[in-house]
Formats: C-alpha cells, structure tokens, sequence
C-alpha cells in the first residue's frame, strides 16, 4: 500500500530510545528486563535502550530527559506499565526537553504481561514481542500540535424551569453571559405549579419563586420567553443558535398587571397552568408570581389580531402596555456552551382508558397539586373537579403507564412514589377524615428524608397502602369504582371513590426530538430523553462537545436532583467558557484530498457528524472525537488516523508475528 | 483435525482502548492469569479495526485474530462495536473461502470492569486454537483437498 500522506512521511531516521522498568519486582520478578532492553537495542530503528529501577520516579524521568539530549533521540518507547498509568507522565518530560509529546509511547508490559504470566521465558518473549510493536508505532507517529482555538463567552440555557433557572444563575454569577430561552409565557417551568414539595413541605412557589426573580434581575441573564430554539449549530466553544420569539402584545415594562384586560376579554379557554381546571382569556398571566411578570396576548385563541377583530382588552388598558403591532422576532446569537433542561412532560391519561380518564373526577398529579396549591382554581381546598364537592375517597394509583414494558413505558417514573405519598398525605391534613388509598407495585424512596416520609405517611397519617394493580376505574352514580387486588392477600379489592389521581408517567416533553435533530446527534435513548455521553462519568454531558444537560431532560428526577444538575451543568460550562483556550487531541481522521472519490461511505458513520463531503470528504478536526470508524470504512484509503495509521498497525502486527516469519515461508514454498 | 501437539498459537489481539484494553489491564491488576499466547495492540475503538489488518496478521502467520470491544451500547463513540461486528461477521464469511477456519476470528464484548472475563476468554480461545492446531497445517491440508 502506498503512503498515505507521502508529505508527512518523516524525514528524520528513526533515532528510538528504549527504557525498560522494573517497576520493582513487579515487571523485573516476571521478566528478564536486561534481556528486554539488550534484544531491543539490536532492533532496526533503536539506538540506545537501557532498563532502570523505577521509570516513573524522578531519576528515571531524568535518565529520560538526559538520554533524549546525549542520543538526539527522535522517538520514545517505555516499556513499562499500562499507559494509563503513565503515558502523560513520560509525555511531558520528553516535551520538557523539546521531544514532541506524540512521539513517545509505553509498551505495556506489566498489566498485560508480568502481571498475568508467570516468570521464564514466555513471559519475556513477550515482553520484547510487546515492545517491538511499539517501536514500530512510534516509527510511524508524526509529531502532533494538540489543536487550539477560540471560543465564544456566553452560555445558552433552553428551558427555564428550576434546573435552567440554577444554571442560568449559575452560569452568570461566574460573570459570564446567559441567554435563558423558555417556550411558555414565564419561567419556573412544572416546579411553579407544585404546591408543596417533599420530604420537607416547603411551599413550592415560596422557594422558586424568588429565583425566578433573580433570573429576572441579573444584569448578566437574557431571559427569552414565549421563544423556542430552532437551530444550533457549530461546534464547542462556538455554536451558533436561531431563535424564534413569538409576539407577547404586551409591553411588560409597561403592563402594571392590574388584570382589566383579562375581565374584558370574550375569550374562556382552558388555563393549561392549572391543567385545566380553570378558564383563562385570551390575554392572561399564568399566575401571579410569573416571570416576567406581564400579561401576554395568546394569538392562537385571541378572535384576531391581524386584522384585529376585537381589540377590548387595549381599550381598557390604562398604561396603553397592549400593542397589537409586534411582531416575531428572529434572534440569532453566537455562544461557546448550550445547556438543555427541557424538563418533562406527563404521559397523556387517554393512553389508559381503562382508568376512565375522560370522567372530571379521573386526574393527574399535576391537577391534584393545583387542587391543593394555595394559588389554584380551588384557592387550595380539596373538591373534586366535577361538582365542587370535598371528596370523602380518594384513591391514588402508582406506576400508571411507568414500569410496563409490554404496553407503556418500560422504565420507572422516579418521582411519583414520593408525590403520591405526600398528595395522601397533603389530603388527608386537609380533610381529616376522608380516606387516602395508595395502589402501588412497590416503594422507591432513596433519597434524604424519604424513606423516613414514607413512613410517617403510612403510621402518623394512616393512609392505606395496597400492594397491587388496579384492573379498571369506571362511573357509578356518584362514586368512581375502583377494581383492584391487593397481591399480598390474594384478595379482590372494590373502592367507592369520590376522586382518582393517576400518577402517570415522566415523558420526555414535545419538541425534543426536533432540538436533537437540529443538533446533527443519536443524543436522544430509546424512551426518547436526552442521552448523556457516559452514563456514570459523564452524565452531564451529550456527545456534542460543550453541549450539556440538566434535569429531567435526561430522565425522571426530583427536584433537588435537577438543582444538582443544573448547577453541575453550569460548573462544566463555566470550565469551558473560563478556558484561555480550547484544545482538543490532534488524534483524529484527517483525509488525503487525492485519494478522495466522495463517495459519502464515511459522513453517515460519524456519530459526531464530524465528516461533511462536497467534492471529497471534509473532516472538522474539532468535531472529530477519533475513534477511526469512518478510517476502516473507507474504500479508498483516503482516510487515516493520525498517529495510528493502517502502515503503522500493519508494522505492528508483522512485529507481533515476527517470530513466526521463518517457518512461514517454509510452507509457502511446500504448498506452491 | 490436525495434530496440534505442543504447539503454541499466536494471537493478535485488537483491543478497544476504553473497554478491552482496560479490562485487559485490570486482569493484570486484579494477578489473573492467562496464557503468554496474546500480543495486544490497543485501538481506539473496536471500530477502528480494519478486515485488512486481520488478514494481514492471518497473512502473517497468526493461529488467532482477537477483537475486543465494548458491550453494545457502551461503545465510547456510541456505535463503533456495531460496525465491528458487523465486518466481522463478514469476515467470518470469507475465511473458510480463503481455508481459514472462521473460529480462528474472534470477537468479544469485554468491559473494563470484566478482568476476569478477559482472561477467561483469552484462555478458552488459546484452548481452542490448540485444538485447531497450527494455522499452516489447516492451509496445508485445504491444499492437499
Ligand atoms: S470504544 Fe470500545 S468498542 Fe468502541
């Protein structure tokens, strides 16, 4: 096969140094290392090879330093330990002395081999074997830049509920930059609706609320809303984001939320911030805390504006905030981090009918947290959506839609067996002498606080907890009946309830898939969250480099979960946009413009999206993480990997056999 | 089957860095032994492994041809096992044309926690290869046919 970068071949004769460790006994007690080092100082390409006590030690690192100097050596080979033990720490005293970083590798014979055979011969054969292969790599490595470049000063969040409240925060009081982008009219995301929050039973809008003031007041945060992301693209450090701001109609400078237009407006259409369970006009605040705080004209359910049909609600405003000429803005912004928070949406209660979820008295979690929220259609007083009345039963179902692999979701909600104990337990403090019955599969509670809340839930507040599914809700008369088995007596059970709460399952929110898309990424898992690069060492992280997640984007989580993540995720990109600079491994595919035919095998193979392809193929030295697929795909050879190119490991592999090479030909000849 | 008395394999191993190279370092940490038979390369990933280096090594003499990856799903670079595996079930094809026993090719899922698995693994194959005896005799004897 011919050279692949002819240009880049080096110039240079080899020079190799080779310096074999005892590592103590640990290598020495296995293997003959005096032979090790004596073998390879007769191998083409090494001129000096020596064996010392310990290579990593300080003396050892000066033998290496020294004998880079006296031997004017052009290449590195320790044979030592594993090299994630010790490449770098071999790297940067050869760069100390002006030998490039790339050009020194560790031959791993401890790990691989004293460690795993026992001492003779074998084991020293193949030491050298391992050695030898080494050599030949560094032959064929190429010194290397790591490469540098610039990047932007400003962090993007998408979703403005508490874990991109924390991060924005977060991020800007590090003194950088946020623009804070939320879809809805205000920020404080499913949060703000919550009406107390487990273990500890602090009101939920007590808490958040004044931090979305301090969203709204920091001088670093520009807080976007009624705005969706529609594009990002580029690469770490320097992405550059589209965003769509729909048209509010009010000017929230002016608006002095004293809520005349509201009384004026024609319109009723359901309230989504309380689920429903109320009427809002076309011109509303979601509730009174929110941020910004300003009334917004809906256009969607508003008779018209353009032209204007109706046009009250500007006729009593007496600060004159309405004004019906805006109009949606593009804004396009160039920043160096993205941090998606998401956050989540709930199952629908119509994939269950079997729960009879179109009856009023059939709710979710989130409704029965405004029927208890102080600020809710009920003014925070249990009564039950259909009549008004105070419900005397209420029967709460886990695990509804979660945990059912064959029908619904496969996975575990995470949040509801905690919910639903304080939803009995918010009840039954409200009407004390109504009945609370959980149906449950079992109890999750690991968190601080939680199993102890569980506990008091079940003994102080004595409500009932079945063990079991419940088979069917349906309607009679009055009452919801509710069919279920208790699974730890075998028993049927029969309910007559005034009120079901379905804890349904933690779905990623809509729209998500479409923000991946626009990120070129498989970052989506197979329930359709946000996928992060490792999911124990780099959880916060996607595999767009700079781009990271918080929150229940990545799967169900609590609230002090998500505040963790959040500022986790603020912590990573306030590391990168602190940077001086960003380097990324020179390691990766680099393409040969010659050889090239565009065939586009290689684009679609990148997880990274790293390869474009015009005429020839283009990688983006940036994007490319290294990994070599597209390398092994290509028909035509054009791609390599730097530093580990298809000679290098051919030479490796001959070295590997080297041995064996005499007898082979013996065969050759007796079979031709 | 040819007779493999004394005789020793040689196996060219390709390890995926971030998987099986670990879990071959972690063997050697954890004092797990295994036969001398193996010469590791490390890859980057499983992926990076290209069917003409395993032809090279059987070329060049090797009784094995060993491919570490990660378990699919945990590939470091999200899909590169994936491909891995499917060249090598290519290859596994093409052997036996070429009178190359497609059990001389392997292809292992071996996490950098499975130490352990790694040596086991590495020593059933050597087994097996004995079994099989030298590579040049099984090209021989499809000479011979
Ligand atoms: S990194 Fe291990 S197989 Fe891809």
């Amino acid at each position: 096969m011919p050279p692949r970068n002819p240009e880049r071949i080096r110039a240079q004769k080899p020079r190799i140094g080779v310096f074999v460790c005892h590592c103590g006994h640990n290598i020495a007690g296995v293997v003959d290392v005096k032979r090790v080092a004596e073998q390879l100082s007769k191998y083409p390409g090494v001129v000096y090879a020596t064996d010392y006590e310990y290579m990593c030690s300080d003396p050892g690192q000066e033998l290496l330093k020294k004998a880079i100097r006296e031997h004017r050596l052009n290449g590195v080979v320790v044979a030592a330990c594993s090299p994630s033990m010790h490449e770098a720490t071999f790297r940067r005293a050869a760069g100390e002395v002006d030998l490039n970083p790339y050009l020194v590798e560790c031959a791993n014979i401890r790990e691989h081999c004293s460690w795993v055979h026992d001492p003779g011969e074998a084991a020293t054969q193949k030491a050298i074997t391992i050695t030898r292969t080494m050599v030949e790599k560094v032959k064929g490595n190429m010194p290397l830049e790591p490469v540098e470049v610039s990047h932007k000063e400003k962090c993007l969040v998408v979703g403005g509920g508490i874990a991109g409240i924390q991060a924005a925060l977060d991020v800007a009081e590090a003194g950088y930059e946020v623009i804070l982008v939320e879809k809805s009219p205000t920020i404080g995301g499913h949060m703000a609706q919550l009406s107390e929050t487990f273990p500890t039973l602090d009101c939920s809008q007590c808490i958040l609320t004044p931090k979305m003031v301090e969203v709204e007041r920091h001088p670093k945060i520009r807080l976007l809303v009624n705005s969706e992301v529609e594009e990002i693209s580029g690469f770490i450090g320097n992405y550059r984001v589209r965003i769509r701001k729909k048209p509010s109609y009010v000017d929230p400078d002016l608006c002095n939320l004293c809520g005349e237009c509201e009384k004026v407006c024609p319109v009723r259409v359901p309230n989504e911030f309380d689920r429903g369970l109320s009427e809002r006009g076309a011109i509303y605040i979601p509730f009174p805390q929110a941020v910004p705080s300003t009334y917004t004209l809906d256009e969607e359910t508003c008779l018209g504006i353009k032209p204007l049909i109706c046009g009250k609600c500007a006729e009593v405003c007496e600060p004159g905030a309405i004004d019906f000429d805006m109009s949606e803005e593009i804004i396009e912004e160039e920043v160096g981090a993205v941090i998606l928070a998401t956050g989540y949406d709930l199952y629908e209660t119509k994939a269950l009918p079997e729960y009879s979820p179109d009856d009023p008295d059939v709710i979710d979690p989130l409704q029965f947290e405004r029927l208890l929220s102080a600020t809710g259609p009920t003014r925070g007083e249990i009564r039950r959506p259909s009549d008004g009345k105070v419900p005397k039963t209420v029967v709460f179902i886990k695990c509804a839609g979660s945990r059912d692999p064959e029908l619904h979701k496969p996975y575990c909600s995470a949040i509801c067996c905690m919910y639903t104990a304080k939803h009995a337990l918010l009840y039954k403090h409200a009407v004390p002498d109504g009945r609370a019955i959980v149906f449950y599969i079992d109890i999750r509670a690991p968190g601080k606080g939680y199993e102890e809340f569980i506990h008091r839930v079940m003994e102080e507040d004595r409500v009932l907890y079945i063990r079991g599914k419940v088979a069917k809700v349906f309607r009679e008369g009055d009452k919801l009946i509710v069919w279920g088995v208790d699974t730890l007596s075998g028993q049927r059970v029969e309910v007559e309830a005034d009120l079901v709460v379905l804890a349904m399952a933690v779905v990623p929110p809509k729209g998500v898939e479409d923000l991946a898309r626009t990120l070129r990424l498989s970052c989506l898992d197979e329930n359709g969250f946000l996928k992060e690069a490792h999911p124990k060492l780099r959880p916060l992280e996607t595999l767009a480099g700079g781009i990271f997640i918080a929150g229940a984007a990545q799967g169900p989580k609590d609230i002090p979960q998500a505040v963790t993540q959040g500022s986790g995720a603020a912590a990573k990109a306030i590391a990168l946009l602190s940077a001086p600079t960003l380097t990324h491994s020179p390691e990766v595919a680099e393409v040969d413009e010659e050889l090239c035919s565009g065939c586009r095998v290689c684009a679609p193979l990148c997880p990274y999206g790293a390869i474009t392809v015009e005429e020839t193929a283009q990688v983006n030295e940036l994007l490319c993480e290294g990994c070599g697929t597209c390398v092994a795909a290509c028909p035509s050879g054009a791609l390599s990997l730097r530093n580990l190119e298809d000679s290098q490991v051919e030479s490796m592999v001959e070295a590997a056999l080297a041995e064996l090479s005499p007898a082979r030909e013996a065969v050759e000849v007796k079979g031709g | 089957m040819a007779d493999g008395n004394g005789h020793e394999p040689r196996i060219v191993a390709f390890l995926c860095r971030w998987c099986s190279y670990a879990g071959a370092d972690l063997a050697g940490t954890s004092r797990i032994k295994y036969p001398p038979n193996i010469i590791p390369i490390r890859v980057p990933c499983s992926g990076r492994v290209d069917p003409a280096w395993v032809m090279e090594a059987f070329a060049r003499g090797a009784d094995g041809v060993f491919i570490g990856g990660c378990h699919p799903g945990d590939c470091h670079y999200v899909s590169g096992n994936y491909k891995a595996r499917r060249r090598v079930t290519l290859l596994r094809k093409l052997l036996p044309q070429l009178g190359i026993d497609p059990r001389r090719l392997r292809l292992e899922w071996i996490s950098a926690t499975e130490g352990k698995r790694f040596a086991e693994v590495v020593t059933e194959f050597v087994e097996e290869l004995k079994e099989l005896g030298p590579m040049r005799a099984e090209e021989a004897a499809q000479d011979v046919r």
